[in-house]
Order: C-alpha cells, then sequence, then structure tokens
C-alpha cells in the first residue's frame, strides 16, 4: 500500500515528465492549472500515465474535481483502498 | 511607371537537413559536395527492399527543450528549429514571450508539408492497436494535423497576418514560397516565415514509395544512391528536413536597414492534368510554370545562370524536366549551369522546395552553383550543362536563378531568384 507521500511523489514524477514541471513544485496544496500550467490536453496525458503508473481508474467525468495535486492523490488512494 | 507589385526580398534563411543542423553548415556541405545518405540501421529496415535514407544531421531532440520536443511531432521540430534561426538571421529577437520586431497583424507564417504528421498518426495507431483507445495522445491530433509545424511558428513568433500550410506533395515547399510572395505583394503583410518541412522516414512511407517504383534500392552503396542525371539512376533517395526563409517587402526590409539575401523576383505555377504519380513527358505543365515564373519576375531565358533542379534521380522525372527546361529557356539553356542538390540530401518532399530554394539563394548571394555529385557516367539524353563533382562560379553582374518543384498530383512550381 502506498503511502500519500509516495503517491504525490510518483504523480510529481509524471507531471515532471509530461510538462518539465520541477518534481519539487509538484505539491499537493498546488493547482494543475493555476499553479502547474497544465493545459486540458496535458491534464489528460497526466490522467492516463497516474491511471497506469498507480493501476487505478480515473473516469473523465472525475477529471474536472481533480483541481489540485492533493485531489488527484486522494482520488487515487482511495480508488486504490 | 505603374506599381504593379511590391518587390519581394529574402533576408532570413533557417535549414536542419541531412548534411547540416543549420544553414552555414548545410551550404557547406553542399559546395563540398557532401553526400547526407546512411544506410538505415534500425531493426525494421531489414525487412524492406529499400534500406537507405537521409536522416537529419542534427536530431532535434538536441536543440529544442524536451517537454516542447515531446509536443511537436517531428515535423514540426525540423520547422520550428528551421524558422528559428530564419528569425534570427535576419536580424529579428525571440524570447520565451515571442517577438516585437514586427508588427504581428502584419507577420505572416507558410509552411508547406507533403505527408504532414505521418509517424504521430503511426506510433499513436500502435498505441491504439497495442494498448486500447485510452492510450491513444490527446496531442495526437495537434501533433499530426499537416498545418501543425505553421501553426506551431505561427505561435511561437505570434503572428496574426495569416498562417498557412500549402499541400501539393513535392512541390509543397515551393508553394509556400509563392504564397508569401502573394501575401507581401496583396498587402496582407510586411514580412513572411516561409518554407516547408518533411519528417517520414518510417517503414510505411518507406515500403509505399518503393512499391511505387519510385526508390533507389542502391543499398550497399548509400552515399552513390541519388544520382541524378547519372545513366545509372534508378530512382531518389527518401530524405526529412526543414527550410524556412524570411521574406519581406524591399521597403520594409530597406527602412530597417536588413541584410538582402536576393530579390525573390517571382513564381510560376501550373498543373499537369497528366497523371496522379507521372511526370507529363511533353512537360507541359513543367514548362508553363518556368515561363510563368520568369514573366513573373520580368526576366528573360538569357538572364537566368543557374537552375536548382527538381531532378530526383529517377529514370524518368530527371528527363522529362530536362527536355521542359530546354523547352522553357529555348537557346539559353545550354548557358545554365544546372545542379541537383538532391544528389546530396535526398528528396525532401514537402521540405525540398524549401531547402533547395534557400540553395538557390545562397547560388546568386555567393555566384556559386553547387555540385551534383554521383554523375560518373553521365546520361547523354540529358541536353543540359550539368554542374558536376564540383562546384562553379556564376560570374558578375546581376544574376539570377530558378528552382523547380514538381509533386504527385501533377504540381508545378518554379521561382525566380534575382541578385539584389
Amino acid at each position: 500500500m502506498a503511502s500519500t507521500e509516495e503517491i504525490r511523489s510518483g504523480l510529481a514524477e509524471i507531471v515532471n515528465e509530461i510538462a518539465g514541471v520541477p518534481a519539487a513544485d509538484v505539491q499537493l496544496d498546488k493547482s494543475f492549472t493555476e499553479d502547474l500550467d497544465i493545459d486540458s490536453l496535458s491534464m489528460v496525458e497526466v490522467v492516463v500515465a497516474a491511471e497506469e503508473k498507480f493501476d487505478v481508474k480515473i473516469p473523465d467525468d472525475e477529471v474536472k474535481n481533480l483541481a489540485t495535486v492533493g485531489d488527484a492523490v486522494a482520488y487515487i488512494e482511495k480508488a486504490r483502498a | 511607371m505603374t506599381d504593379s507589385h511590391a518587390r519581394v526580398v529574402v533576408t532570413g534563411l533557417g535549414a536542419t537537413t541531412p548534411v547540416g543542423g543549420d544553414v552555414a553548415t548545410t551550404w557547406d556541405g553542399f559546395c563540398a559536395g557532401r553526400s547526407g545518405v546512411k544506410a538505415l540501421t534500425d531493426d525494421w529496415a531489414a525487412a524492406l527492399p529499400v534500406q537507405i535514407a537521409a536522416s537529419v544531421a542534427v536530431e532535434p531532440s538536441e536543440v529544442l527543450p524536451r517537454v516542447q520536443a515531446r509536443r511537436l511531432d517531428r515535423s514540426a521540430q525540423f520547422a520550428l528549429i528551421a524558422a528559428r534561426e530564419a528569425w534570427a538571421d535576419a536580424g529579428f529577437a525571440l524570447s520565451d514571450e515571442g517577438q516585437t520586431d514586427v508588427d504581428s497583424a502584419r507577420l505572416g507564417v507558410v509552411c508547406g508539408s507533403g505527408i504532414g504528421g505521418v509517424t504521430t498518426l503511426l506510433s499513436n495507431y500502435d498505441q491504439l492497436r497495442d494498448n486500447g483507445p485510452r492510450r491513444v495522445s490527446p496531442l495526437a491530433i495537434p501533433m499530426l494535423m499537416p498545418n501543425s509545424p505553421a501553426a506551431h511558428i505561427g505561435l511561437d513568433l505570434r503572428a496574426r497576418a495569416g498562417v498557412h500550410t500549402p499541400v501539393s506533395a513535392c512541390a509543397s515547399g515551393a508553394e509556400a514560397l509563392s504564397y508569401g510572395l502573394e501575401m507581401i505583394r496583396n498587402g496582407r503583410a510586411d514580412v513572411v516565415v516561409c518554407g516547408g518541412t518533411e519528417a517520414a522516414i518510417h517503414p510505411l512511407p518507406l515500403a509505399a514509395f518503393a512499391n511505387m517504383m519510385a526508390l533507389s534500392k542502391r543499398n550497399d552503396e548509400p552515399e552513390r544512391a541519388s544520382r541524378p542525371y547519372d545513366k545509372g539512376r534508378d530512382g531518389f533517395v527518401l530524405g526529412e528536413g526543414a527550410g524556412m526563409v524570411v521574406l519581406e517587402s524591399a521597403e520594409y526590409a530597406a527602412a530597417r536597414g536588413a541584410r538582402v539575401y536576393a530579390e525573390f523576383a517571382g513564381a510560376g505555377i501550373s498543373a499537369d492534368a497528366h497523371h496522379i504519380a507521372q511526370p507529363d513527358p511533353d512537360g507541359n505543365g513543367a514548362i508553363a510554370a518556368m515561363r510563368a515564373a520568369l514573366r513573373d519576375g520580368g526576366l528573360t531565358a538569357g538572364d537566368i545562370r543557374h537552375i536548382n533542379a527538381h531532378a530526383t534521380s529517377t529514370p524518368v522525372g530527371d528527363i522529362a524536366e530536362a527536355v521542359a527546361i530546354r523547352a522553357a529557356l529555348g537557346p539559353a539553356a545550354a548557358d545554365v549551369a544546372v545542379s541537383s542538390t538532391k544528389s546530396m540530401i535526398g528528396h525532401l518532399l514537402g521540405g525540398a522546395g524549401a531547402v533547395e530554394a534557400i540553395a538557390t539563394i545562397l547560388a546568386v548571394y555567393d555566384r556559386i552553383a553547387p555540385p551534383t555529385i554521383n554523375v560518373d557516367d553521365f546520361d547523354d539524353e540529358i541536353e543540359l550543362d550539368v554542374v558536376r563533382h564540383e562546384p562553379r562560379q556564376l560570374g558578375d553582374g546581376e544574376i539570377a536563378a530558378l528552382n523547380n518543384s514538381f509533386g504527385f498530383g501533377g504540381h508545378n512550381v518554379a521561382l525566380a531568384i534575382r541578385s539584389a
């Protein structure tokens, strides 16, 4: 069972790979669009990569609710529980 | 005197080609007769009848930031690299916020492509087939659409006078230059960044061109495979890369004291209406395009000292063009130094017309015709003065040159360049 920090860190790697944002900037309180400058297409890439990495399903309808890195980490934690 | 149309000049050049990652290296390579054709060492090449190609000398990943590169099809990567070089070469600045040297509303972009983002399309199909629809990239469409290179250059430079993508197979790059010329002449723009790009070295296009009997199968001698005008020529070599030029109205260039390479005197366009993939053996379309370019540029056949020919190294095409050049220029054709730079970089498809226009512009600027390499056994059916093996000086005074591009579909474009 991955910890919250392990999921955040894994997500940070994905965001760095896709959008070039330094992994250290990908913190729980950060907004994907406002703080990390992730556009809607890159967000889809992040979601698909996260599904693969954490072996979860994140339906398209849920993506709009994942405003912050913390939202995404919480969703992934719940989906894996 | 009537002011029929604005004079247009070339002030910036950019390219990434199989012999160089920029214009200076490419032009040195041309004048030195260096070949960029190599054996394909990828595993997928083993099953193909054609195992040679001319890949770019400098991988775009060495030039572009990683995150930007992954959002661009390879053809757009080439085009953006070439456009930025041309922009800087023209003396303009560019920052992360774009550019402020030229009014965005008066700046246009035209970038042609023959096939568009074909490797993006095919790699996403591989994902779809192997891993399902969820793995198809949300960026696939903006990456594979043929206007993507032009659009990305337009975004980079904040160009708002119009961003266009002529698609006419192997004439696309030349058609883009003629479109840029028209944008300035008809008053839509003061400055246009225009050219062409292609990145299609992949087993599917290679197999398809090979099955058309269009490609050289000289797998054992890659550097000798592209041999326009040689009796042993057996098809073209697929190349990749991009060329972009900065065009401006002569008035705009003079006002800012820009260095001028040459005047873009005119362009001629025609269509064969003969066959989807074979040249018209009478060359009527090619003749019409060359005559139109001369007329448009206010030139006569006697003004032409050099032609950068389409000459792809196919048995039929090289002769058809030679016949057309003789018909278009008449007796003056005998005094024209004809070169095929495809002998060195292969055929860049949608990038060809633009890279070869740059070679033509530099030939006029430096007064030197680059050589055609590999013409070891000259085909005497070619009744032209072909510049073989070594470059040739073009002499003093006012000189002009033509650059021909012909595309599957019967598209013919001739560009006329005059010394400034």
